[in-house]
């Protein structure tokens, strides 16, 4: 039998905004379905504010969903999509039409509550989804990937305004993304998910200085994993390390190599062009590094380059676990 | 050749219309066009000396059609059958069609929907005739009544006025039965089909909302399998105005639509009076079309 999350184990406070962080298939989703009870876990339970809910029904618990698909209701306008959760709950019709128009004004849509869910944006589709979850003033709230479907500039603009309606709520969130950027800059921790474990579970910061394994350290901040020969000569026994590219330096032929920096030369196989950096892909001893060197210019491709990192830079990695 | 393919290339309506070209002058000529040259003839009238037909506009017919109460008998008998029939068929469907869409996997969804469309791969007369001796008086139904010690409740059904008979064979109820069992496939099918486009999110979200399983039965799966009971409940509802063979094979001596057109056409020769007839149906199911949209059944489309 596979299992699509083994030995999970994890609490969130209460007004904490969490990440779930993982490629598709890690198990973070089935994680989010196991909370809201879409799933029943085969072993383990679910804990909500100290009540133990693995078997209680998704209808009777206190936790809302915004879903990837948005899941609004077709056949109904958006202000009775809103108000839908009140409506089930048997809240009366004029105070629950009253809190369904603010939370649409929580999230910008006054005046969309006549449309229908086809006459709306993708981006608007979102914010729906959203207020029909929040108007139920859930003890949690549960995102999974709801930005995934919207373009660059729009989920730049929603990250600060889930954010934001975070911390004005104080309800706690729990975010499910595969993108590292969103999972960083949003959540006060994250667990980043691998082939259904978790692989390390920090705040955002600490992910990114101090990755745990070589999985979290090319899945957040993408950085270069050494290991094999050269990583051994380096720190003396078979351990793995970390190095992130902007922490490289190019080194001028014939320049010496500056205190406690280590030095590697190779073939530089290509540059790309990013903007604020040029990302170099150098090979050498057997693998290819990826450096951001700032303010050099790019040789040629194909010529010698040396490039050099502080000691200090290198992150000694656990090894991988073993499953 | 090629500068053909061109000129199809650059006129796309050009080759739209070509390629439709002939399926729709079968279907206009073939289908609507022998329809409404049966309609035509609901608005001309016999003469009742000479037994012809007279080829002049009238109302005549159609005057005689509901001038006639026995006429109008047979309609509302019709009716009334019709409505019970798609009633009791979306009934028995619902659940079969629920499961088929939303539940079964693999092989037994397969299955599920070979043993709903077997019995259409049989003859319709050879299942009518069928009926007829499993209903009658010394059929299985009785015998297992019997043997069940109920056939007294049986006599008691059967001695219901309107519904009952001398035998399930021909009585109303049995009658109600055949038509079900004939069309209930046609009311599964559709209904399975829209069940299967609901998305599974949409019951997981009212499920989150809050809302326990029947208030999303009531309120978000039934409102988006309306279509979907509306195309079965088209289906039930015209197949059983319009027959003509069960009714005379099963069931009470009184008349319905269809057979009347069999009749009137036939033996009496009377096709005017036949075309009105048929005319019933179709304007009873725009009818039922119109209300069906009036409350909101091809919303969810």
């Amino acid at each position: 039998m596979t299992r699509a999350v083994d030995d999970v184990s994890l609490s969130v406070a209460t007004g904490e905004f969490f990440s779930m962080l993982g490629p598709s298939g890690s198990g973070k989703t089935t994680c989010l379905r196991l909370i809201a009870g879409f799933e029943a876990p085969d072993s383990g339970e679910v804990f909500l504010e100290g009540r133990n809910v693995s078997s209680v029904p998704p209808n009777e618990r206190d936790v809302n969903t915004v879903f990837q698909d948005y899941a609004l209701f077709p056949h109904m306008d958006v202000l009775t999509n809103v108000a839908y959760g009140l409506r089930v709950r048997g809240v009366s019709a004029p105070e629950r039409t009253q809190r369904a128009r603010e939370a649409l004004a929580m999230v910008k849509l006054e005046g969309f509550g006549e449309r229908r869910p086809g006459q709306l944006s993708g981006g608007q589709k979102q914010r729906v989804a959203l207020a029909r979850a929040l108007v139920n003033r859930p003890r949690v709230l549960l995102l999974d990937e709801p930005l995934g479907a919207l373009d660059l500039k729009l989920r730049e603009e929603m990250q600060i305004e889930l954010k934001g309606l975070q911390r004005r709520l104080g309800i706690t969130f729990v975010y499910v993304t595969h993108d590292q950027g969103e999972a960083l800059s949003m959540s006060d921790r994250v667990a980043v998910f691998n082939q259904g474990r978790i692989e390390q579970l920090a705040p955002p910061r600490e992910l990114y200085d101090r990755p745990g394994t070589p999985f979290v350290a090319r899945f957040v901040g993408s950085s270069n994993v050494i290991e094999g020969e050269f990583a051994s000569r380096l720190t003396g026994n078979a351990q793995a390390f970390a190095v992130r590219a902007e922490q490289i330096v190019a080194l001028a032929a014939g320049a010496p190599l500056p205190d406690a920096h280590v030095e590697y030369r190779g073939a530089l196989l290509d540059v790309q062009f990013h903007g604020a950096t040029n990302r170099w892909q150098v090979q050498g001893e057997g693998m290819v590094i990826a450096a951001e060197p700032r303010g050099a210019a790019a040789p040629e491709a194909g010529s010698q380059v040396r490039i050099a990192w502080p000691r200090a830079a290198m992150v000694l990695l656990a090894a991988e676990p073993r499953r | 050749m090629r500068a053909l393919g061109g000129l199809l290339y650059r006129r796309p309506g050009l080759n739209l219309f070509l390629l439709l070209l002939p399926p729709l002058l079968w279907f206009g000529t073939v289908y609507l066009g022998s329809l409404i040259a049966l309609l035509l003839q609901s608005f001309y009238a016999i003469d009742e000396f000479t037994a012809t037909i007279v080829r002049k506009p009238t109302l005549a017919t159609y005057a005689a059609l509901f001038n006639q109460p026995a006429n109008m008998d047979i309609v509302r008998r019709t009716l009334f059958m019709a409505i019970a029939v798609t009633i009791a068929c979306a009934i028995i469907a619902w659940p079969i069609a629920y499961y088929m869409a939303r539940h079964a996997r693999g092989r037994t969804k397969a299955l599920f929907y070979v043993a709903v469309m077997l019995p259409m791969w049989t003859s319709y007369l050879v299942k009518v005739y069928a009926w007829r001796l499993i209903l009658a008086k010394q059929g299985i139904l009785f015998w297992i009544f019997d043997h069940l010690g109920l056939a007294g409740a049986l006599d008691a059904v059967l001695e219901t006025p309107g519904v009952g008979g001398p035998s399930l064979s021909s009585s109303y109820l049995g009658m109600f039965i055949v038509f079900v069992y004939m069309w209930l496939p046609f009311m599964i099918l559709p209904l399975a089909a829209a069940l299967e486009r609901v998305p599974t999110s949409l019951i997981q979200a009212a499920a989150d909302l809050g809302a326990t399983p029947a208030q999303t039965l009531r309120q978000v799966v039934l409102p988006l399998a309306l279509p979907g009971l509306a195309a079965g409940s088209v289906f039930t509802f015209s197949l059983t105005l319009g027959d003509y063979i069960i009714p005379n094979v099963v069931g009470a001596p009184g008349y319905f639509i269809g057979m009347m057109v069999y009749q009137q056409q036939g033996t009496a020769g009377n096709i005017p009076l036949a075309a009105a007839f048929s005319v019933v149906p179709i304007v009873l199911i725009s009818v039922y079309l119109a209300l069906a949209k009036r409350l909101g059944a091809f919303d969810a489309l």
